[in-house]
């Protein structure tokens, strides 16, 4: 046990399952880097350096650089996992899908389905997602939700570095087709992680913390902006439960239902677009089958419904914040019903 | 004994970094004992009574009911009855200023957790305190850890090295447990004494660790000085089977709080983050085989495959045993059948974690058998 | 490449299997009895078989929407095949995917495809998977002339050069991409464009099984001994429309006919091998009579064939969920 980054995290769980498991293989764009080149070799390790250190370990057969080219190589993935290998594919930014979703959706997701329950594709899928960083438009999305609507697909949000060895390794293991979604905001953050390799299974909300005033559901980054309310909240004797789903197909309804039945308040944290994202999912939950609990409408933080802008100023602005998670909790608690 | 002393949050297992003063149990200008049952304290992984450690007038309470105060921070301060009121808030002034850097000192100082190699095991163990005293070695039960000492180990270690051990299999030890059988994790302690120099010990094993605890009692009786069985292996065939196949299985949060619950006469002492924690040991790779070769070897067929009853005769060392009269894991019945020379503390109403659930008693008991 | 005759009886079979099959499903949907999109491959099955003889089960190919060829020279279960397209839990795929999603892992046929173009990176994958495990298997992309335009295909031909994938490129030029011609919508020369991705390339006449079987012969063994991806441009038509219930009204008059008369790979096959004295016309009489009577049974079966029930439409999403 040691203090270990998300972005060690992400590279030991590949590591130790790599070495576990001669079948699987990593692919994408530079995760060695500098292939063909003059200069060094396995020169960047992924655009996060996550994948740093594996080509010399494990060599060119199972570290593979891709041409940027993500429909072949994600297709490559799909049919490779379908036929025997245990692929992990980097999708650089998930903001790529618009060149590569067929292969996603129409075809790994559904293989096992169109064939009568006579395929495996034990497919992993790594991306990055979120803003924070400036990066704009086309490289800051947070597009769960899309690949949340496809059956078929398992959908991870590894919110620390805890989180995301022990999310990755059950992913890797995972017989069916996993999409892993890494905050890019989140490589730095340390926190202790086990040496060994260890899962975490899908499906089981993890509690952050615990109170019996309201409930904050939120997912990736907002995990940690939602903490961050409770923490504070708890000092003016407002105890809050946050809800970490970790994965967001399949989903712990339980976990959501059975806190909101206790605190009857709900704000739901949700970096994706306002429309059809998991905010709406979880309100509707919500909704459905525990209408009666709730003393106050369910309050949904997310970013307006526009693209990701650039400038710092906006970008800060379009973020959900925990001064905004804040208010919302503040909010259903002051609601009168 | 100075005039003014402050009673402040004591530090309950490495992870505690506040508590709650859910309760106070004495009023203001009650005279205090050292001992005394003055507050009930709530942290993330359990609620315990806290026992005065001065004595002296309780003159002012400064924590609320309810409040969160961080570790050292200031609960209440205890003066003789002269010392002014003025002399008192100055006292707390000061004691508040410096609050940050003491916090700051005693963390950087704590003693944290290490690991040594025994007999080609990897096994890790906290020790606490020194002095010439013989030192105290705490081997915990099937599926625990160091920490389940939280509570003991501080209290017991004045004037002497105390040492809790995760066995091979838990906590941050290897995973390969061998054989997994009752020689094998004796061996383990044996090797663990050797490598860190203890001669002679006093042992205090919790459940499968009281059984261990025993075994090298009898195998290498120079090596005991006493043992302090608590919800004990080893003195009778039954073992709840139940709770054991359902620790081993339990990988979700509502699986493992169940579970957990039959450790416990309350339930409620369960708290999530006692669940998380067993959940993070569990989900490592190699435990649940662990688990399974050490339940397959231990309690084979759903019964105890060692009973030591009839060899107790042979015991050089003095031997205690502490129960909960409520303990769904090991019953109580199994002190009925031991020799005279063994004493039985039946605590009334407490489960198999009896040294976290009346963690005080238990210290007591300890400390005066040890101390003896 | 010589050929023994049993391998000869073995790609009359198969081709006279796909031809009767297709045929039989023909009248199938006509009567209405076939749920869903039908695409026939009747008057390619040169291609197929032609490829097919040279794969073995650890050889993997993924087809298009036009799969039953496919599926049939792979060697996949006929009455299965049949079963699958009355929408039977006895199917291939128990119902779950029907003729656009045909498929037999077991089999090395990594499924028909609804998705023009689907197939090519799938194909590299499987290809890497041979590689990687180093089972000397080899990797089959079929691919039509409107599939030969999509970037996946492009972008796999890339894919498997720079890879250096044990994979082969087939692609089956029948003239049309469900009503526009091929000639209008390929830009350049399909020969030409495997090339500027260094993959050596040939185009052989896909009404001549002997044509198919001996380029594709070549193309394998290259991919298998390590020499890398290749591609084939087999040029044949179709007899049938892009799929059952298209009027087919963009086709020239009397177009079909001709090709039936004159260009029908399973007449040229048997001229060759009675007139050679390869094969004998009994023997080539009773394969004949052999497969009416197996697509007769199989369209008795699947007819009767137990059908899912509700509950089966939550199945097999997921290994665990």
């Amino acid at each position: 046990m040691s203090r270990k980054t998300y972005r060690q995290a992400v590279s030991e769980a590949l590591r130790h399952e790599m070495r576990r498991d001669l079948r699987v293989v990593i692919m994408g764009e530079d995760v060695s880097g500098g292939l063909g080149a003059p200069g060094e070799q396995d020169a960047w390790g992924g655009p996060q350096g996550v994948t740093k250190g594996l080509m010399p370990e494990f060599g060119r057969g199972r570290v593979l650089d891709t041409p940027i080219s993500e429909s072949a190589f994600i297709g490559a993935a799909a049919g490779a996992a379908a036929t025997g290998l245990r692929p992990v594919a980097e999708l650089m930014f998930v903001d790529f899908m618009g060149v590569c979703f067929d292969q996603i959706f129409n075809q790994a997701a559904k293989f096992r389905y169109m064939f009568g329950g006579r395929a495996v594709t034990p497919l992993v899928i790594r991306t990055q997602y979120g803003a924070g960083l400036r990066a704009a438009s086309q490289h800051s999305q947070s597009l769960y939700p899309i690949f949340t609507h496809i059956p078929g697909l398992k959908v991870v949000l590894p919110s620390s570095a805890y989180e995301a060895k022990g999310l990755l390794i059950q992913a890797i293991r995972d017989d069916d087709p996993v999409v892993f979604f890494e905050h890019k905001a989140l490589y730095d953050d340390e926190e202790e992680v086990p040496d060994e390799a260890y899962t975490i299974p899908f499906g089981e909300a993890n509690l952050t913390r615990e109170g019996s005033d309201a409930t904050i559901v939120a997912f990736g980054r907002m995990v940690k902006f939602a903490n961050q309310v409770a923490d504070s909240l708890e000092q003016d004797g407002i105890g809050c439960t946050v809800i970490d789903p970790r994965t967001t197909s399949p989903l712990d309804s339980d976990a959501i239902l059975d806190s909101v039945a206790e605190t009857g308040r709900l704000v739901v944290v949700d970096e994706a677009s306002p429309r059809c994202n998991m905010a709406t999912d979880i309100a509707a939950l919500v909704a459905e089958h525990a209408f009666g609990a709730l003393k106050a409408p369910v309050r949904m933080i997310t970013p307006p419904h526009t693209p990701v802008p650039f400038a710092p100023e906006l970008e800060d602005a379009y973020i959900p914040s925990p001064a905004r998670i804040e208010e919302a909790v503040r909010g259903v608690l002051a609601a009168k019903r | 004994m100075s005039a003014i002393q402050p009673i402040t949050m004591p530090k309950w297992g490495l992870s505690m970094r506040e508590g709650l003063v859910a309760q106070w149990n004495v009023a203001e200008g009650a005279v205090l004992r050292v001992g005394d049952e003055i507050a009930e304290i709530e942290t993330t992984k359990i609620t315990n009574v806290f026992e005065s450690p001065v004595a002296g007038q309780l003159r002012r309470r400064i924590a609320k009911e309810g409040e969160a105060i961080p570790v050292q921070g200031l609960l209440a301060v205890v003066a003789d009855a002269a010392v002014p009121e003025a002399e008192i808030d100055a006292f707390v002034l000061a004691y508040q200023a410096e609050f940050g850097t003491r916090a700051a000192a005693a963390a950087a100082d704590e003693p944290q957790p290490e690991l040594l190699t025994a007999g080609g095991r990897a096994l890790r163990f906290l020790k606490l305190g020194e002095g010439d005293g013989t030192p105290a070695v705490f081997i915990h039960g099937f599926g625990g850890n160091l920490n389940s000492w939280l509570f003991n180990q501080p209290a017991v270690a004045a004037g002497r090295a105390t040492y809790a051990f995760d066995l091979p299999g838990h906590g941050g030890s290897t995973k390969a447990v061998g054989a997994g059988d009752l020689g094998a994790l004796a061996g383990a302690l044996a090797d663990f004494l050797g490598a860190c120099a203890i001669e002679r010990a006093h042992l205090v094993g919790h459940s499968l660790g009281g059984a261990i605890a025993l075994a090298l009692a009898l195998g290498e009786p120079a090596r005991v000085a006493s043992l302090t069985l608590i919800g004990s292996a080893g003195l009778g065939p039954d073992i709840n089977m139940g709770y054991i196949e359902s620790f081993i299985a339990a990988n979700r949060r509502k699986e493992m709080k169940a579970a957990l619950s039959e450790l416990f006469a309350d339930p409620a002492l369960v708290s999530t983050e006692m669940v998380n924690d067993v959940l993070k040991y569990k989900r490592i790779d190699g435990v649940e085989a662990a688990l399974r070769a050490i339940a397959g070897s231990a309690f084979a067929g759903g019964r105890q495959a060692a009973v030591l009853t009839a060899r107790l005769g042979e015991l050089a060392a003095p031997a205690q045993c502490i129960w909960g009269t409520a303990d769904r894991i090991v019953p109580v019945e199994h002190a009925a059948h031991l020799p005279a020379s063994i004493t039985v503390h039946r605590l009334a109403g407490a489960g198999h974690m009896v040294h976290m659930e009346r963690a005080g008693d238990v210290n007591k008991l300890i400390d005066a058998f040890a101390g003896a | 490449m010589q050929l023994s005759r049993d391998q000869l009886l073995r790609a009359y079979r198969d081709m006279a299997t796909i031809r009767a099959f297709e045929e039989r499903v023909h009248v199938e949907f006509a009567a209405g009895v076939l749920p869903g999109f039908v695409h026939l491959y009747a008057g390619e099955e040169a291609s197929a078989v032609g490829v097919c003889m040279n794969l073995g089960d650890g050889d993997v190919i993924a087809s298009t929407h036009r799969g039953h060829g496919h599926c049939i020279a792979k060697g996949c279960d006929v009455k299965a095949m049949m079963k699958e397209l009355y929408g039977s839990v006895e199917g291939l795929c128990r119902g779950k995917g029907g003729s656009m999603h045909i498929a037999d892992l077991s089999r090395g046929m990594l499924g028909a495809n609804g998705i023009v173009g689907g197939g090519p990176p799938l194909i590299c994958g499987a290809a890497l998977s041979a590689k990687v495990m180093k089972t000397g298997g080899v990797a089959v992309a079929f691919v039509g002339d409107g599939g030969s335009n999509q970037g996946t295909t492009l972008e796999s031909f890339n894919l498997a050069r720079v890879w250096e994938l044990p994979a082969v490129f087939v692609i089956e030029d029948n003239g049309y991409a469900e009503s526009t011609a091929s000639s209008w919508a390929v830009g350049g020369d399909q020969l030409k464009r495997a090339e500027g991705f260094g993959l050596p390339a040939r185009r052989v006449d896909g009404h001549d099984f002997f044509d198919v079987h001996d380029a594709a012969g070549e193309a394998i063994t290259r991919a298998r001994s390590g020499g890398g991806p290749s591609l084939l441009h087999v040029v044949l038509d179709r007899y049938y429309s892009h799929f059952e219930g298209d009027a087919g009204t963009y086709r020239g008059p009397g177009e079909v006919d001709r090709l039936r008369a004159e260009k029908d790979c399973l007449k040229r096959f048997r001229k060759r091998v009675i007139e050679s004295a390869l094969l004998g016309k009994d023997q080539v009489d009773t394969i004949d009579r052999e497969v009416a009577a197996l697509i007769e049974t199989s369209v008795r079966e699947a007819r009767t064939a137990a059908k899912p029930s509700a509950a089966d439409v939550l199945t097999d999403v997921y290994l665990s969920y």
